[in-house]
């Protein structure tokens, strides 16, 4: 294999690993503009969507067992907020964050025993295990692909809402200053309940995609969400396209250090480039100092 | 005074009597032998534990219904590890000390059974383990036997096999996990004596979901033949559709970790063409009627197969063995005294299981020669055995 090949290949490898993980980072971005909450059960949501989606696949066409996965993993997420986040308004974040890790492993035991331990994916969108589209002297599976797609159309579209609409206007209020959100008439429980809804939205569109890929388990969910989160606070937290960007940079710099180091110094790596860029900026790669603008999208 | 002194010491004789006659009653009553089992019914592991635990539940419920052992029935406690080494040995203390129990079936995993090994050993309680590294009955401990075939056997029949195809220069990829690394172990020690060069080595984490990159290293190391995936985790199937997709066009061989049909299943077409030895249990149809094993491995599979409706691995079968050397050992030596059931189970010879025929000695608590594996592929979606 050419040199020129092999870097691009390892490219390649680290893009897929890294679009799963900008994927998972976008939900847990979504929560904490909105509510300050960093949610640790955004992986659940990624494992309840791929879940949910595999047994809907069973009697229903894929595209349509993946939009009902999507919509009822959604409603759980918007659940949750309702019966606890709700509730627990007066508590400190801390305390938040803490019952978001506890959540997680509640639903994570309940998948155990709606479903089993047993591994399961849904079938290739396009394709099957052993297609791969060829660029130049590489080659990477089609599914990549719809993963990359996803997570493009994802950001699009959330910007879109954010920025020009009038619901993803109040959303940015309330997240930047609550109190003068208030005052102008936003009612400011119900837009941290949709940010929820929204959020799981997405993680389970994620499990979804990712599933061919990852495979889908009961437990898939927490190592996912650590890495989500690294790519977030790389990128810079509460900013969607700094998520991206995040992920696709610790997924790359893991395939590449493949490329030098044994396989088993893959997490150090990365983590270790984390640490090194939160030295020098705090806020991560693209977030801006807090202060600033707190919590700006 | 006196006389309250009298009565309560006579009240005392009662009770004694009382509670006397009442353990006697329930001795006689035969209560069941039980036996504990450390299974990692959930958790990563669960692939093994999930079939093992329900193989057991099913052969318990087979030798009560036919009678039990020695007119008793027999009990079998089963505890989820959940694939920990913590909590297989906070288990195994919980059957050693409360529960008592004569012998233990299990644990799933060799991480786990390596931990507990020592713990059996001074209570001299039999451990029949469930997990296939060498290192567990290599050096052999008093009371610790295990029935799946050794991995140092596996590691021979693939080197063999790769001898047969030309293969001398190959990459070994293994999880982090006991299973892996004891492979990883057997991999290299045994690489030189059959002219094999291992050119990569490379370890990857046990939950990873995604192996692109340290096969692209593979990919772009020169002159490598083969590549060897030493684990009993999904990767296994991931390593399969990651090598196609990237275009890696080289046979893979698996470790016997591969005898469970739900990977193929996960791997689909990419699995087609696998190489990995393993016990005869996934093959029963392609073996002629006189083997020694074709009856108990079809009846095993048809038993575990419309109970649990679903397909029948050969974990499930080390299980089975497990309890069923731990009954004849009760059988053969006559009693419920373990060091009497230990010195049984040692002389077992010619006890056909679904791993193969044990043979344990002294010096073998494995009691399987290299016969007991065979060379599988995959063929079509399904395990077939393996053809020059």
């Amino acid at each position: 294999m050419r040199q020129g090949d092999l870097i691009l290949q390892y490219f390649l490898s680290g893009i897929t690993k890294g679009s799963i993980y900008a994927v998972v980072a976008i939900g847990f971005n979504l929560i904490y503009s909105a509510t300050g909450i960093l949610n640790f059960a955004q992986g659940e949501f990624v494992m309840l969507g791929g879940m949910v989606a595999v047994t809907l696949a069973f009697f229903l066409p894929l595209p349509v067992a993946v939009a009902a996965a999507v919509l009822i993993v959604a409603l759980v997420g918007g659940l949750l907020e309702l019966v606890f986040f709700r509730r627990l308004r007066r508590h400190s974040l801390l305390h938040m964050v803490i019952i978001t890790i506890g959540l997680s492993i509640v639903i994570q035991e309940a998948a155990l025993h709606v479903w089993d331990e047993k591994v399961r994916s849904l079938p290739y969108f396009t394709g099957n295990e052993i297609s791969s589209v060829h660029l130049f002297g590489a080659a990477i599976s089609p599914q990549v692909l719809w993963v990359l797609a996803t997570v493009g159309v994802t950001v699009v579209l959330l910007h879109g809402f954010l920025k020009y609409t009038m619901r993803g206007r109040a959303m940015r209020a309330c997240s930047s200053n609550p109190e003068a959100a208030m005052l102008a008439g936003i009612n400011i429980p119900n837009m941290r309940t949709l940010s929820f809804v929204l959020s799981a939205a997405l993680g389970a569109m994620a499990g979804c995609v990712i599933s061919p890929i990852t495979m889908t388990h009961y437990e898939m969910g927490s190592g996912l969400a650590i890495k989500g989160f690294s790519a977030a606070i790389l990128g810079g937290l509460g900013n969607p396209m700094a998520a991206v960007l995040g992920g696709l940079l610790v997924g790359v710099l893991e395939a590449f250090s493949v490329s030098v180091l044994p396989a088993a110094y893959n997490d150090v790596t990365a983590f270790a480039i984390l640490l090194l860029v939160l030295f020098v900026r705090p806020h991560g790669l693209l977030g801006r100092p807090a202060g600033e603008s707190v919590r700006e999208f | 005074m006196k006389r309250a002194v009298i009565i309560a010491m006579g009240l005392c004789m009662l009770l004694g009597v009382v509670s006397f006659q009442k353990s006697a009653a329930a001795a006689a009553s035969a209560k069941p032998i039980k036996i504990g089992a450390l299974f990692s019914v959930t958790g990563p592991a669960s692939f093994l534990g999930a079939p093992e635990e329900k193989t057991v539940k099913m052969l318990e419920e087979k030798i009560n219904a036919a009678g039990g052992v020695l007119g008793r029935k027999i009990q079998v406690i089963v505890k989820d590890t959940q694939g920990s080494p913590e909590k297989a040995v906070s288990f195994a203390k919980q059957l050693i000390e409360e529960e008592q129990v004569l012998a233990i079936i299990g644990p799933s995993t060799t991480g786990e059974t390596m931990q507990i090994k020592g713990l059996c050993e001074e209570n001299k309680m039999i451990l029949v383990s469930c997990a296939a590294a060498e290192s567990i009955t290599n050096p052999v401990a008093k009371y610790v036997f295990k029935t799946p075939q050794k991995d140092s056997q596996a590691v021979t029949w693939i080197y063999n096999i790769m001898k047969d195809l030309g293969i001398s220069k190959i990459a070994v990829v293994t999880s982090n996990d006991g299973f892996g690394n004891q492979g990883k172990l057997q991999l290299e020690a045994a690489a030189a004596d059959h002219g094999i060069e291992i050119l990569v080595n490379e370890v990857y984490d046990k939950q990873a979901t995604d192996l692109t990159d340290i096969l692209t290293k593979v990919k772009g190391t020169a002159g490598v033949q083969a590549v060897v995936n030493w684990s009993i985790v999904p990767a296994q199937s991931i390593v399969a559709k990651n090598m196609k997709q990237i275009g890696l066009d080289v046979p893979l061989f698996q470790s016997h970790g591969f005898g469970n049909p739900k990977y193929v299943e996960q791997a689909g077409v990419a699995a087609e063409g696998t190489l990995f030895p393993a016990g005869r249990l996934l093959v029963v149809g392609e073996l002629p009627d006189d083997h020694p094993q074709k009856a108990l491995l079809a009846a095993y599979k048809k038993d575990y197969e419309t109970k649990y409706e679903e397909n029948v691995s050969t974990f499930g079968g080390h299980a089975y063995d497990a309890l069923t050397v731990v009954v004849e050992g009760i059988k053969k030596a006559g009693s419920i005294d373990r060091d009497k059931v230990r010195d049984a189970i040692e002389s077992l010879k010619g006890f056909a299981g679904t791993a193969g025929i044990f043979n344990f000695s002294p010096e073998d608590h494995t009691g399987l020669g290299l016969d007991a594996f065979d060379m599988m592929t995959v063929k079509d979606g399904k395990f077939s055995l393996y053809k020059k």
